[in-house]
């Protein structure tokens, strides 16, 4: 989908910079035409449940619909023609085949830890998997009891100690932290390269880039607004928040 | 004290045995009673509710089957808020068969969607059978509460069950050229399983549907009682239930230094199954977490209604919220008002100002089966399957239950609120009980 390795880190600055225009969104202050509540959050003594810093919240939510609209217009009805037309075995072999790939990632991210049984369980499912496995079409890997790891540049940074920054909504790639798209930008921009070495032709690295996008869309069963809970952007905002700081940990 | 702990305590063995020769008793005459003891195998009714059917013990079903969403309109076209601008139109599944089949509508249990989990499930099993099925949100989800609700404030089971009719026809309309039905039956679970029982009354006069069948999942008798029950859970948490943040935070902590510990690389129901084995949870934090995850729902409940009605209970009197504002507030109010506080100081007044005169009893009364009991006494259409420990029922509601439907109440000896619902037999009961082929029970044989 990134088509030059220049373009995630001009996305991330921009990101920055337009974020902190846009400004916070607190609960704004009673206007005249309003009246209070009967209830309100003054009247307990009590944590706040699942807090997560969110300074960017506005902005945020608006690319949150974005996203939504994004998918309902664009991505959903390629996603639901892909599953239409590609029998299961094929979608599974497409996924397994960028999976493995993304083993590289993952192999590299290890090592950047000095997490060397991680690193070693990926390199053992890279090489089962890009043969026995048909160029990563098949894993037999993890029922040879190498269990798929997962580590990308966002966690290393962790790892060393860099502070997640705040939450962040990205166009298209949807929810994540500072410090995670950070890390997105970097894994493409080695990513890119790495591919180039296979010389593909325009039109089939189009192809390729194309495929890869909705196979990624395809395993990602969340859909936005889909909860019908008023509060799922707090929801979402909870679980993206916790599962970086877990990912950091292992 | 270790939490989860299997009792083998004599007297509790006996209790067992006891319980389950009374099932077996229970049981339809059609050659049940030589079937092997109930092998759902979570014992606990907060830790079955939490952890529900392993895998392995659910039934086996085809994993996708051809279904239609459907977006229906039952009130017309209304303008929706703009907080609420994703929410055009009510949302429910069609699960279709090519040949002419009886339809099963499912309503879901308190805050849950067309497409909870449990529903999915259900409507898989279903359609294994060879039914079509039609999924409906509960009246206390909030795409319901907006785009389906005269009134948008649930809880009331009679304004509830119309509101539900209405949504079946709309439904029945926007199908009925695509699909040929043999028959008509209706499910739910928890207050769907109440509400079922409604809408089946209703159904007698309207005469749209004439359910043949109404199958009624873990159902509440009486709703006000249920939800005492449910918010009784919080009691014991530490501080009470108005610290149900301190209480939340304290157990993610407790579950992260546990992930942090292990050997785990998702989130998934092998942690969840780890934390049972590990008796991380105690038996009144895993009911602090039930009473909790009850509360979650009903503070998306609480807030749909009060921007729909501009009730001021939450939500300030007038304000406009956008897809861009902070609602963040209103979840922490929602998330920590009692269900009782909103009965008396949101849905006790609405109900007042509908009914004159209606006092705070007569309206408890009416939220309970016992309202309707002259129709659903011995109704050969009806079954019930609820659960010895299922703590949104005291010993007297099931008593009632089995009173009302004789032997086509069946009461299993474990699974807590709806942690059996997957389970392979009640699966299969489920099932059977709408099938063609089946009995509806022993007094008919």
């Amino acid at each position: 989908m990134n088509t030059t390795p220049l373009r995630p880190w001009v996305l991330l600055i921009a990101l920055v910079l337009l974020a902190q225009l846009v400004g916070c969104a607190a609960t704004p202050p009673l206007r005249s035409y309003e009246e209070p509540p009967m209830h309100t959050l003054a009247e307990f003594d009590d944590e706040v449940i699942a807090h997560v810093d969110d300074p960017w919240e506005r902005f945020n939510r608006r690319m949150y619909t974005f996203n939504y609209r994004l998918d309902q217009f664009v991505f959903l009805p390629v996603v639901d023609a892909y599953e239409t037309v590609t029998p299961r075995f094929v979608r599974t072999g497409v996924s397994n085949f960028f999976s493995n790939i993304g083993e590289i990632c993952t192999l590299y991210n290890s090592l950047l830890q000095f997490r060397g049984k991680k690193a070693a369980t990926t390199t053992g499912r890279f090489l089962v998997n890009s043969t026995i496995g048909l160029v990563g079409l098949f894993d037999p890997a993890t029922s040879m009891g190498l269990k798929r790891q997962n580590e990308d540049f966002g966690q290393t940074l962790g790892h060393w100690g860099v502070d997640s920054g705040p939450y962040v909504v990205l166009p298209v790639l949807g929810p994540n932290t500072v410090r995670g798209t950070g890390g997105i930008a970097v894994d493409t921009s080695v990513h890119i390269p790495l591919i180039d070495q296979v010389q593909l032709d325009s039109a089939t690295e189009l192809g390729t880039d194309t495929l890869k996008g909705v196979d990624t869309r395809h395993r990602q069963s969340f859909r936005y607004y889909q909860s019908g809970y008023p509060f799922e952007y707090s929801v979402v905002r909870f679980v993206i928040r916790k599962k970086t700081e877990l990912s950091v940990l292992k | 004290m270790l939490p989860f702990i299997h009792n083998h305590h004599p007297g509790i063995i006996m209790k067992r045995l006891l319980l389950l020769a009374t099932c077996l008793l229970l049981l339809p005459a059609s050659g049940r009673s030589a079937e092997e003891p109930y092998g759902y195998p979570v014992e606990g009714s907060y830790e079955a509710t939490i952890m529900g059917t392993p895998d392995a013990l659910k039934p086996k079903l085809p994993k996708s089957i051809p279904t239609k969403k459907l977006i229906l309109h039952p009130r017309g076209n209304l303008k929706t808020p703009g907080v609420f601008f994703y929410d055009q139109g009510l949302r429910c599944t069609l699960a279709y068969q090519e040949e002419r089949a009886p339809l099963v509508f499912l309503i879901a249990g308190t805050g849950a969607g067309h497409n909870a989990a449990k529903m999915v499930f259900l409507t898989r099993a279903l359609h294994n059978a060879g039914f079509h099925v039609v999924t409906l949100s509960s009246p206390t989800h909030p795409n319901f509460i907006i785009n389906a609700s005269l009134s948008h404030v649930p809880g009331d089971l009679t304004s509830d069950s119309v509101d539900l009719y209405r949504a079946m026809e709309a439904a029945w309309n926007e199908i009925k050229g695509d699909i040929e039905v043999s028959a008509f039956h209706l499910a739910g679970y928890s207050l769907g399983g109440t509400q079922a029982a409604f809408v089946a009354r209703l159904d007698e006069q309207r005469q749209v549907f004439r359910f043949n069948r109404v199958l009624m999942i873990n159902p509440a008798v009486n709703l006000y009682d249920s939800v005492q029950r449910i918010e009784a859970l919080l009691e014991s948490i530490p501080g009470g239930p108005r610290k149900v943040g301190t209480f939340f935070n304290r157990m993610l902590d407790r579950f992260v230094e546990f992930y942090q510990a292990g050997q785990f690389i998702e989130l998934d129901d092998e942690f969840l199954y780890a934390i049972y084995k590990a008796r991380l949870v105690s038996e009144s934090e895993a009911g602090g977490l039930i009473g909790l995850t009850f509360r979650v729902n009903s503070a998306g409940m609480i807030f749909a209604s009060d921007v729909m009605t501009n009730g001021g209970y939450i939500v300030p009197k007038n304000r406009v919220l956008l897809s861009t504002d902070s609602i963040d507030e209103y979840f922490q109010v929602g998330v920590r008002l009692s269900f009782l506080q909103y009965f008396d100081e949101y849905f006790l007044p609405v109900q007042q100002a509908l009914r004159p005169g209606l006092t705070r009893e007569r309206l408890i009364d009416s939220l309970g089966l016992q309202s309707i009991e002259p129709y659903l006494k011995d109704n050969p259409k009806f079954a019930a399957l609820i659960n010895e420990d299922d703590f949104i029922l005291s010993a007297a509601d099931r008593d009632y239950l089995r009173r009302l439907f004789g032997d086509r109440t069946r009461v299993y000896p474990r699974g807590g609120h709806l942690g059996n619902f997957e389970y392979r037999q009640n699966m299969a009961d489920m099932v059977a009980f709408l099938s063609n082929s089946a009995q509806p029970g022993g007094d008919e044989q």
